[in-house]
């Protein structure tokens, strides 16, 4: 296709993409390298028949005016990010030298917000995705060998979790393991703990949030498999049993290596989802216990008073983390296409 | 001889079985519960004595009268405006689906159609745009939005979603139009079609099931939406996801948690409806991406 006729194509889907998400990300990073205005300050003496008093206040007029000539704020450079909300460096160092065991000095810096939410998040990736990916696959296996009739029921089914609106699916979960609710109750009954809640601790609303993790990403993965599945190549199945491979030992040795793509693509999906975690911890009003990335930019920007500067140098943060994680795959993706252009 | 290799021992097939029948149980009662639910009052739904009182609606009963009630919906649907919610949801999704397909089929095709080294950069690059957390670019948004007064209305709204939309539309089109073979619109353009005529009369025609398959997915994403409807829409606006939200908080207080319930299973109605006719094409666009690799 000529350059001309190309361009005249791709050009709406691209100046879509170029005004709202390459143009926002400029936006963030100009917006992370700059900071409030400071309220201008007035001091005027009131005498009294008892002697003067100075007296501060706020100039509210001069400082709106301020905010209307410059609505960014004044240039703070990388002030922002290095200030207590993010990368705490100041702090850092002073745990640093002030702890002597590592514990101590673990347990100061995760009390750090930014440090806080990357814990969760990455914890929150690390875990879900494996499970994922063998549920997924557990799934994928049972299904495969279920009659035909019974196939499209469970199939409709197994979409559910994924198909529902995250901040829904939450939200239901969310009400049964209410202490009220019918979870909740019957893990009181099980662990006979009439005051257990899993809302209370952090570990358990982590563990929680973890759970509805796997329940809302195991019909991806177990759809990607189940059809991937169906196009094992039946001869290599057959030569193996004739080899003597036990049913176990074809599905280690044919199956999975044969799905090797597949997996990939699961958990390159699937990295990309969970690091930016939002709506469950929503759901699951579990700001207290948990925040992730995404919850700490979302709690800058809400109300009125919304800190524009603090989520930008966030965002901007869990961008260049994105970018980490991505890094791996668009090298081998690079690395593919050249070969296949030489 | 093919059916060797599928016969398998008693206990394996009663391990599966059980599997799948656990994982059923997993996936589909937490909807049936709340669906059941939705339709008693607050002391039953979280019952402080029993949770069978849940299952037959005790206080249900002494409430109301009737072992069901609809009061969860009358009071999320006509005391809380739900209605108007719904109302933006459709209008907002509707035009998203519109407007992306547009875009992305137009995008999908040259992407597919063109050999240079330009567009699988571009590709590339969607991939990255994919990966963005929706909320990093929502912070890039809010504050010249706010400058220049886009900020809560539908328009906008609409076409921050069609763009962030785009990336995953144009991968799966791209992916769908290179199965349709070249050689029907070049000889198209043999026969005299200029390239736009050759995709209009040609491959138009043809490309329905995969449009629709996207469309589903854009669909879902629009409709799903938390992130950027809850951040750029106004209290008029607000659409059915952040209604929900915001129904959480101030419910909570009044004791209302079953309009919240009511309105989270009248949400979920259309996704299930959805399901229930499209699972094929929801089936096989997620596989669309992966079996490629």
């Amino acid at each position: 296709m000529p350059h001309r006729t190309f361009f005249w194509f791709i050009l709406p889907s691209a100046l879509a993409m170029l005004l709202f998400i390459a143009f926002p990300l400029v936006s963030v990073i100009v917006q992370s390298l700059h900071v409030e205005h400071e309220q201008i300050l007035v001091t005027s003496e009131n005498c009294g028949p008892f002697g003067c008093k100075q007296s501060t206040s706020v100039d509210v007029e001069a400082t709106a005016k301020l905010k209307d000539a410059a609505p960014l704020g004044r240039f703070n450079s990388l002030g922002t990010y290095m200030d207590r909300g993010h990368l705490a460096t100041a702090e850092i160092s002073q745990a640093w030298s002030t702890t002597d065991s590592w514990r101590a000095f673990f347990s100061r810096v995760m009390n750090l917000p930014f440090y806080k939410a990357l814990a969760f998040t990455l914890a929150y990736t690390a875990v879900v995705t494996p499970l994922v990916i063998l549920f997924g696959l557990a799934v994928a296996l049972g299904v495969n060998g279920l009659p035909k009739l019974v196939k499209g029921p469970t199939i409709f089914i197994s979409l559910l979790p994924m198909i529902v609106t995250p901040l829904i699916g939450s939200l239901i979960l969310y009400w049964m393991i209410d202490a009220d609710g019918i979870l909740g109750k019957g893990l009181q009954y099980i662990f006979d703990d009439p005051a257990l809640s899993l809302k209370a601790s952090p570990l358990l609303t982590w563990l929680t949030l973890f759970t509805y993790g796997v329940w809302h990403g195991i019909p991806f993965a177990f759809v990607v498999f189940y059809a991937g599945l169906q196009t094992v190549p039946e001869e290599t199945l057959e030569a193996a049993m004739i080899d003597g491979a036990s049913r176990w030992e074809r599905i280690r040795y044919v199956v999975i290596p044969y799905m090797g793509p597949l997996f990939v693509f699961v958990a390159l999906i699937q990295l990309m989802d969970n690091f930016r975690v939002f709506e469950p911890i929503i759901g699951f009003s579990a700001q207290a216990n948990a925040s992730s990335l995404s919850t700490e930019i979302y709690g800058d920007l809400l109300g009125d008073n919304a800190q524009y500067a603090s989520a930008a140098a966030t965002s901007m943060l869990t961008v260049i983390g994105v970018a980490i994680l991505l890094t791996p795959v668009l090298i081998r993706t690079w690395r593919d296409f050249n070969r296949k252009a030489v | 001889m093919a059916i060797a290799s599928k016969r398998r021992s008693t206990p394996l097939v009663l391990i599966s079985s059980v599997l799948v029948l656990a994982w059923i149980v997993v996936a589909a009662f937490p909807f049936l519960w709340t669906l059941w639910g939705s339709f008693k009052v607050q002391g039953d739904f979280f019952s402080k004595a029993d949770w069978m009182n849940a299952l037959w609606g005790t206080r249900t009963v002494i409430e109301t009268g009737a072992p069901f009630t609809g009061a969860g919906y009358e009071g999320a649907w006509i005391e809380k405006e739900f209605w108007r919610a719904a109302l933006n949801t459709g209008i907002i999704v509707f035009f998203t689906v519109i407007i992306s397909l547009t875009l992305g089929t137009l995008g999908g095709y040259a992407l597919a159609r063109s050999g240079y080294r330009y567009a699988f950069w571009l590709l590339m690059l969607a991939l990255v745009f994919r990966a963005m957390p929706h909320i990093t670019l929502v912070s890039g948004y809010l504050l010249p939005f706010f400058e220049w007064n886009l900020w809560g209305h539908i328009p906008t709204t609409i076409v921050v979603l069609v763009a962030i939309n785009q990336p995953f539309t144009l991968w799966m089109l791209h992916s769908f139009f290179l199965n349709i073979p070249k050689d029907l619109d070049e000889s198209a353009m043999v026969d005299g079609c200029t390239r736009f005529q050759a995709f209009r009369h040609v491959i138009v025609p043809v490309m329905w099931p995969g449009v629709i398959t996207t469309g589903l997915f854009s669909f879902l994403l629009a409709y799903n939406d938390f992130t950027v409807t809850a951040l750029l829409l106004n209290q008029e606006n607000q659409t059915m996801i952040p209604k929900i939200a915001s129904f959480l908080g101030s419910t909570q207080v009044e004791g209302n948690v079953m309009f919240a319930v009511a309105a989270v299973v009248s949400a979920t109605a259309p996704l299930f409806v959805l399901i229930l006719f499209f699972q094929r094409q929801i089936v096989s666009g997620l596989t669309a991406g992966a079996v490629k690799g």
